[in-house]
């Protein structure tokens, strides 16, 4: 097992490095102007000049993908055209261009509310995916039944941002939208993210509905369910205890991988909110040219796609006993 | 290869428990319908089916797939899905009464009076559970004991099915055992509340040859010790030979045979027991063409009219005044021997066998 761990960490980082060289490629080395960006619309030649050379930017490619990546593992200083040097300690990701703050702080501030709109939204659709899964799967053919099948497919067919905004603009139930630190204040923080919570949540429920209604009707009608049966036990534990544990294993492998994707892809949500999270973030570093910003979200997403990937084939050993990893 | 396989089945050199008169049934099937209504319409699955079974006795149930003995001895656990599937009749066991008993009395009774073992035991064991788990939740389901009481039962019960090493394999998982072994596994779990009726569905089936002769020995071992009463449910007529005390033929969802093993299957009163008796490959001596039974069972959807066997039968001409197309035959004695009841027309059946039947038997 810690073999195994560290061999899919050691495949993981590797992964992380392709991405990060792939990523700094297109970003720094494409015909973008940082300096320019940096500089502002009155500039002269040899402002850009200097600001270049105090970003290494007028060093070759491949030496620059190594300060990097030198910034990343062990910190690197930069040292402005006055001489003034600065110090950027590891895990450095350079500093954003537009607002000249840390990269890594301001992923450091973003992460926590994009984890907390994914995560909180996780647990509402999973949640009341399964339990009317289920309760679809054993009342199968019933009008209960029907009428969850017909409504999962009907928000389905609804494009997500549709429903977001929808929200955000009608629905005056929910507190105003914010992100307050869960340490700062745990109620503010969770009536903050309600609506996010809520909207990202029942949206996704309609897929887990029919995720967890598929898989529970076919753990229902295996042998071992009837074997449960013939043995005396209750209905109730014949379903909920023999039926659930088999039924939900599946689930739980598309629930990691969904999560995953969402963290990389909450621009809807954090857009349409205005919660500062990665996605947010992202954005903006796009649209200004903030190629450090961007490239820090290119790579925290890459390292929490390959992290997610390895808990659940973790937990998946933990679920089904047959899953030996070695 | 057992023996059992390489014998030719309409001999039985073991001496089956005779039948007493004052044997009390312990479980009494009459008249016993079982429906499931579908779109089509009504699949009428079991017609009217009547038997009994004394406590240490063994009843084998033979027939084709979809001839019913799985669905009746599913409705004696009453395993049947209540909405879908219409029940009526009576079933006795131990003189309650299954049909139409409530779901929590049934509760009690599933897995503590009756219990019952099915085909494949890869598939009826849960892969998420460990072996013992499943015994002790059997165990702990009709029985207040500590944890600890139930596990030492499931051990004891391992052992007694012979599954060695049970204090290491009771914490294993289905998959670390192999088909034998699984099936033991099963038998265990089904018998650690010493049920009075064990029903067995086909549990060889899935199971290779040397394995199944070891399982049936077990069964017939436990059935000794524990004194229950065995319905066991096969298609493999050599199988009866080995288990059985009696037989019930069942076809299109009725019983058309039903006597004493070594009489069915040495002197059988049905054109349709005839014809399984002759489709059996001939494993010693020189091998002839099979003799298939013509055509396929009936729709249960849409039964012949007359005997359900009628349309398969080459002896219905034997019957005067078109008898086995209008009228549906009782299950009664044909012959002298009134411990066996058969449901054909024919007057003579014995000496239609005789002279006709017996000469083409491998």
């Amino acid at each position: 097992m810690l073999f195994y761990i560290l061999r899919r960490l050691a495949s993981a980082i590797s992964v992380v490095i392709v991405t990060l060289i792939v990523s700094f490629a297109l970003f720094f080395l494409a015909p973008t102007d940082p300096a320019g960006v940096i500089c502002g619309t009155r500039c002269t030649p040899e402002r850009i000049e200097a600001i270049e050379r105090s970003l290494d930017l007028d060093k070759p490619a491949v030496a620059q993908i190594g300060l990097y990546m030198k910034g990343i593992v062990a910190g690197r200083t930069y040292t402005t055209a006055g001489g003034v040097v600065t110090e950027c300690p590891a895990p450095c990701l350079g500093y954003s261009y537009t607002l000249g703050q840390p990269v890594t702080k301001m992923l450091a501030d973003a992460l926590p509310v994009t984890l907390s709109i994914v995560l909180g939204g996780a647990i509402v659709y999973f949640g009341v995916g399964v339990f009317t899964g289920t309760l679809a799967a054993k009342r199968r053919g019933s009008t209960m039944d029907k009428v969850t099948v017909g409504t999962s497919l009907l928000v389905n067919s609804v494009p997500y941002f549709v429903v977001a905004l929808l929200v955000a603009l009608y629905a005056t139930v929910f507190p105003p939208a914010q992100y307050t630190p869960l340490l700062t204040n745990p109620w503010a923080w969770a009536s903050g993210l309600l609506a996010a919570w809520m909207t990202l949540g029942l949206t996704n429920a309609a897929s887990y509905t029919r995720y967890s209604r598929a898989s529970m009707i076919e753990t229902l009608g295996q042998d071992y369910i009837r074997t449960a049966r013939s043995k005396g036990i209750s209905e109730r534990r014949v379903v909920y205890r023999h039926g659930v544990r088999a039924g939900l294993t599946p689930v739980v492998t598309i629930l990691g991988l969904d999560v995953a994707f969402q963290l990389t892809n909450a621009i809807f949500t954090e857009s349409i909110f205005g919660l500062p999270g990665l996605g947010l973030l992202s954005i903006r570093a796009f649209n200004q040219y903030d190629l450090p910003v961007l490239m820090g979200t290119v790579l925290l997403g890459s390292v929490v796609l390959v992290l997610m990937n390895l808990v659940v084939d973790i937990v998946y050993t933990f679920l089904d006993p047959r899953v030996r990893l070695g | 290869m057992s023996d059992q396989t390489v014998r030719a089945p309409h001999t039985v050199t073991r001496t089956p428990r005779a039948r007493s008169a004052d044997e009390q049934a312990y479980l009494e099937v009459s008249d016993l319908h079982v429906h499931f209504p579908t779109q089509d319409g009504i699949v009428k699955a079991v017609q009217g089916l009547s038997y009994s079974l004394p406590l240490g006795r063994t009843l084998a149930i033979v027939g084709e797939s979809g001839s019913g003995k799985s669905v009746s001895s599913m409705a004696v656990m009453g395993l049947h899905d209540r909405k879908s599937t219409k029940i009526t009749g009576s079933i006795k066991v131990g003189g309650k009464e299954i049909v139409g008993m409530s779901e929590r009395a049934m509760m009690s009774f599933r897995g503590a009076d009756a219990a019952m073992i099915f085909q494949d035991p890869q598939s009826s064991l849960h892969p998420y559970f460990t072996v013992g788990d499943q015994i002790m939740e059997s165990y702990r389901s009709h029985n207040r004991t500590s944890k600890k009481a139930a596990k030492e039962r499931a051990i004891e019960m391992l052992d007694r099915v012979g599954i060695p090493n049970p204090k290491r394999r009771v914490d294993q998982y289905p998959h670390e055992f192999s088909g034998g072994m699984r099936q033991r596994a099963m038998i265990a779990m089904a018998l650690v509340n010493d049920p009075k009726l064990l029903i067995a569905d086909e549990p060889t089936t899935a199971l290779d040859v040397t394995v199944q002769a070891q399982i049936l020995d077990l069964i017939a071992d436990l059935q000794r010790d524990f004194g229950s009463a065995v319905v066991f449910i096969t298609h493999d007529l050599g199988v009866v030979a080995e288990i059985a005390d009696d037989i019930l033929v069942m076809y299109a969802g009725n019983a058309v045979e039903h006597g004493p093993v070594e009489k069915i299957l040495g002197s059988p009163l049905h054109p349709y027991t005839w014809g399984l008796l002759e489709s059996i490959p001939a494993v010693s001596g020189t091998p002839g063409p099979l003799h298939p039974i013509p055509g396929s069972p009936p729709s249960l959807l849409a039964m012949p009219s007359g005997c359900a066997f009628n349309p398969r039968c080459e002896f219905r001409e034997r019957v005067e005044g078109d008898l086995c197309r209008t009228l549906r035959p009782d299950l009664i004695a044909r012959t002298a021997d009134t411990g066996r009841a058969s449901r054909c027309h024919l007057h003579d059946p014995d000496r239609v066998f005789e002279a006709e039947v017996l000469p083409r038997l491998p």
